[in-house]
């Protein structure tokens, strides 16, 4: 009865739906009358792609509602505009890693560049470089140096700060008026804007050794105050996913509380908090505008922290955009920059891989 | 064993006398004092210590007020016909806030949607094994510093936008916002905020992509059984779900845009406030502060620190705003 | 209302692994029908191919035909999204929408089919929901309130009003009381008793008690070993399986042997 049934007449379960070859033939509508829309306006590769999109969005979806009915339709216009937000997104990111790779390489690759600083080079030497068509001269050697030093004296400072913080909140702080306003500071400091965190660090230094005191360590400073919320942040939450039986297990066996802290608690979620200060560390290795307010504009090398100005990276790219050496002759400065933000950008991706590495690596071990 | 429950109180009065006589040797916090007497002292420095780090923090951050305010009070104290040239700390700073908040604005409207849609993209839609590549390759986005999205502005967005300003000023340009003569850099607000939008893309939709993918499977489940489509499912369950968290996203991400300032200064070539977005005009405070901070000194100086201050007063209350918003919606949250 | 069900030789995949195999079983429209069976044997992996819930799991596919009154669900063609608008399902642990209220957790489902309510037609439903799903008295104060706020028992049954608000043929229920407590589980037991006038029920249960308090048919699902295929072993009425079974694994485990 059943097999008559089936064969006999349509299945009440089905409803219409659009053939498979509904998506292809769309996107062949789109493509073509996207080139022909494209042509009308003036044609580029971008707006043939646009117009492609939006054509096959419109085909898709009407064909979908006068077959499928608005339910479907309406499904697959969200399809198609999550789709069209990846791709969207993915051109731009892609253009920013592709000029840095192509702008960066011929810069990195240049002899001298990773180990010169860009002391007595100026405009002189790059409209030389031009004209002779010779190499250009001038490096960030001592804009690595003082990103290397400012950020590890951003990192000496904030991480026991941040990190004892976030003991005191988890483990001794449960519920004290104390502690909620310690994690509303925390908060209020996460959103200071990197410029005012520059500023405050020019003032202090400025009120207290007088006018113009720029050097490496104002800028470490002024990263501390960037940093600190995010190693307690990032710390705090790695500590508060330590089961608790695990404290309780040390009590029990008559462990002091700081014992317990420190060679149970901390090394559950030593990875953890090691991943999160790596990524702390890449978050404010690239900030920009502190160091410009607080470091000064250097071009020598320069070990010391405590006096005379610094370079760093960012700041180096910066100034070699904004200034060029040369004003006639902006190529090599151009040049240099894409190299230092080349440099820059492996330093980010370096530190951010190496946290999830140590993640991965560290982490408590299972039971197998 | 009798005995010996009986002996402890006597052996913990004898050792420390001060601490805790009126307690039940049962309780834990007794037992572990009993079984290691030294090591109280380190228990002491270390909750000091710990203590000390957070009042710190709250100095920290009271020091950051005061400094700034001390440093900025000249500009509101000293005659005004000496701040910004003659013009008055108020009429130099009202086009910089309105310059940020455009900018800013302008970087959101363009982010949000196009975030929740990649974040939606990576939980709900694309393979699993895409997703968790993409999932990494947003997360190592969101770390590259803003100066390389500056440098990218300026260097290859800047030039490409100006066929296409030039055709919004022709055919839009009755909207005050295309009015023309379009820049021919391409450096303008418009731009800058497109930068910031790319720049802050990644942020709100790395959090928005952990919320989505919080969403119970129970609710998916249910929303799905009823014969709901995945958009209609997604509207029921993950949209609701994770609005508080695309709330604090999106706060987060304008905090970020508003407070950026190298991808600002490197693509906006400033001037006075101007309605266009696609001439070059206009100006964000950080950008500002950032373009002037070398040069200045004296009451300038203090002018560009009050200008700092009056940015971070603007960022605390879009967070306390995001906060207030957010204690609204606790009711229906999901969070139960 | 009320739809037969024929499966004819069913195997359940996730990726290459045979997780559930060769099943063939009729269900009789207005009965209660209890899968019975020890944990993993695929019980409520084939209960959740009766509405293509499979599927939201990557990679699952099924061979074989399900026939819903001689309409195969897995006929080219059908939308699993009308299957599940037919064969309603009630899960595990209680999950009324958390961001909805009482009121619009019922009526989720027929939003979603119905397009606009007028006022008059949609607390209708709902009321008529919930005194099916014996709710209403508990609830109809607190209409607007979140159904987050409900007891476990409530929730459950929120979902069970949700589930019949959408007038499906078939409402399938997956453990639904296992995260109840006793009391919730008796009315929720003497709900399904009332639902199968109405409705064909399926329900898995792990609790054998449970089987044979609520069933009229029971089939009982068991397993070789770990990665062998789950399979069905016997299907008969609910006191023949329970008194009188023929296979020997269906004896050991009603009379509590293993599993």
């Amino acid at each position: 009865m059943t097999a008559i049934a089936t064969s006999g007449r349509r299945s009440a379960l089905t409803r219409n739906r659009l053939p498979r070859y509904a998506p292809w033939a769309s996107l062949a509508v789109g493509l073509i009358v996207g080139a022909a829309l494209s042509t009308l306006v003036g044609f580029s590769l971008f707006g043939w792609g646009l117009f492609a999109a939006i054509v096959y969005t419109l085909v898709y979806v009407s064909w979908s509602g006068a077959v499928e009915g608005g339910r479907k339709a309406r499904d697959k216009l969200a399809t198609s505009l999550v789709i069209g937000a990846f791709i969207i997104v993915v051109l731009p990111l892609f253009s920013v890693i592709w000029t840095v790779l192509e702008g960066g390489i011929k810069g990195f690759l240049t002899p001298g560049f990773l180990n010169t600083s860009m002391n007595g080079v100026s405009g002189i030497q790059d409209n030389m470089s031009v004209n002779t068509g010779g190499r250009v001269l001038g490096g960030i050697y001592h804009a690595i140096i003082g990103t290397l030093l400012i950020t590890l004296w951003a990192t000496v400072i904030s991480v026991p700060i941040g990190l004892l913080t976030s003991i005191y909140l988890v483990e001794y702080g449960e519920g004290r008026r104390l502690a909620r306003a310690i994690t509303l500071f925390v908060d209020v400091m996460t959103g200071i804007p990197s410029i005012v965190a520059g500023l405050f660090a020019a003032a202090l230094f400025a009120t207290i050794f007088g006018p113009g005191t720029e050097t490496g360590f104002v800028a470490s400073i002024a990263l501390t105050v960037l940093m600190i919320p995010v190693v307690v942040r990032s710390s705090e939450e790695m500590l508060r996913i330590v089961p608790n039986e695990l404290r309780e297990a040390a009590y029990a066996l008559g462990v002091r509380k700081w014992r317990t802290i420190l060679m149970v608690v901390i090394p559950t979620a030593i990875s953890g908090i090691a991943s999160g200060i790596t990524l702390a560390i890449a978050r404010v290795i690239g900030e920009t505008a502190p160091i410009l307010l607080t470091a000064g504009f250097a071009t020598k090398i320069n070990f010391n922290v405590f006096s005379d100005w610094m370079a760093s990276l960012p700041t180096y790219i910066y100034f070699q955009i904004l200034n060029p050496a040369s004003p006639s002759n902006p190529g090599p400065s151009i040049q240099r920059a894409w190299g230092a933000a080349l440099v820059l950008i492996i330093f980010v991706m370096v530190l951010n891989l190496v946290a999830r590495l140590v993640a991965r690596i560290f982490a408590p071990k299972t039971g197998r | 064993m009798a005995k010996t429950l009986h002996e402890t109180p006597s052996v913990t009065k004898g050792r420390d006398v001060t601490a805790t006589q009126t307690k039940t040797p049962e309780s834990p916090k007794e037992l572990r004092e009993m079984s290691s007497g030294r090591g109280a002292a380190g228990d002491r420095i270390f909750s000091g210590a710990a203590l000390a780090a957070g009042v710190l923090i709250l100095v920290a951050l009271v020091a950051v007020a005061v400094f700034l305010v001390v440093q900025a009070l000249p500009a509101f104290v000293a005659p005004q016909s000496q701040i910004a040239n003659g013009q008055g700390f108020w009429p130099y700073i009202f086009p910089l806030v309105v310059g940020t908040v455009i900018a800013a604005a302008i970087a959101l409207l363009i982010a949000t949607p196009i975030s929740i849609g990649v974040a939606l993209f990576i939980s709900h839609y694309a393979p699993r094994r895409l997703a968790q590549i993409l999932g990494y390759v947003i997360d190592l986005l969101a770390a590259i510093p803003s100066v390389i999205f500056g440098a990218w502005g300026i260097s290859f967005l800047a030039p490409a936008l100006v066929p296409g300003y030039t055709w919004l000023s022709n055919a839009l340009g009755w909207i005050p916002i295309f009015a023309g003569p379009p820049s021919a850099t391409g450096k303008t607000l418009l731009t800058a905020s497109i930068v910031l939008a790319v720049m802050v893309i990644p942020i709100i939709t790395s959090v928005c992509r952990e919320i989505f993918l919080q969403t119970p499977k129970l609710h998916e489940e249910a929303a799905l059984a009823l014969g709901a489509t995945r958009w209609e499912m997604i509207r029921m369950t993950v949209l609701p779900f994770a609005r508080p968290g695309i709330i604090s996203a999106v706060m987060l991400g304008l905090g970020r845009a508003l407070g950026e300032t190298m991808a600002v200064a490197l693509v906006l070539s400033s001037g006075p406030l101007i309605a266009s977005l696609i001439r070059s005009g206009n100006q964000t405070i950080a950008a500002e502060i950032a373009l002037n901070f070398p040069e200045a000194s004296g009451l300038s100086l203090n002018t560009l620190i009050a200008a700092g201050l009056v940015l971070f007063l603007f960022t605390l209350a879009v967070n306390i705003l995001a906060r207030w918003v957010i204690s609204r919606h606790k009711e229906f949250s999901g969070a139960n | 209302m009320s739809k037969r069900i024929d499966v004819k030789d069913l195997n359940v995949y996730y990726g290459n692994f045979l997780a559930v195999e060769g099943v063939s079983i009729n269900i009789a429209p207005r009965s209660v029908t209890a899968f019975i069976g020890p944990s993993g044997c695929g019980k409520s992996t084939f209960l959740r191919t009766l509405n293509r819930m499979h599927e939201v799991i990557p990679n699952a596919r099924v061979e074989g035909e399900v026939l819903l009154d001689g309409d195969n669900l897995y006929a080219p063609g059908v939308d699993p999204v009308a299957v599940r608008s037919h064969v309603g399902m009630v899960f595990q642990r209680p999950n009324p929408f958390p961001t909805m209220s009482i009121r619009d957790n019922v009526l989720a489902g027929v939003k979603l089919n119905g397009g606009r309510l007028s006022r008059s037609e949609a607390q209708e439903i709902v009321e008529s929901s919930l005194l099916g799903a014996n709710l209403w008295n508990e609830v109809k104060d607190r209409l607007d309130k979140p159904g987050s706020g409900l007891s476990g028992g409530q929730q459950q049954r929120l979902c069970i009003a949700r589930a019949i608000a959408v007038k499906p043929d078939v409402i399938l229920m997956d453990e639904p009381c296992s995260a109840l407590d006793p009391i919730s589980t008796l009315a929720v037991e003497d709900l399904i008793n009332e639902l199968k006038e109405q409705y064909t029920v399926v329900i898995v249960t792990h609790n054998m008690q449970q089987a044979a308090r609520v069933s009229d048919k029971t089939a009982f699902f068991n397993i070789a070993g770990t990665g062998k295929p789950g399979k069905l072993i016997e299907y008969a009425e609910t006191a023949t399986i329970f008194n009188n079974p023929k296979e020997k694994a269906t004896e050991d485990y009603v009379s509590g042997r293993f599993g």
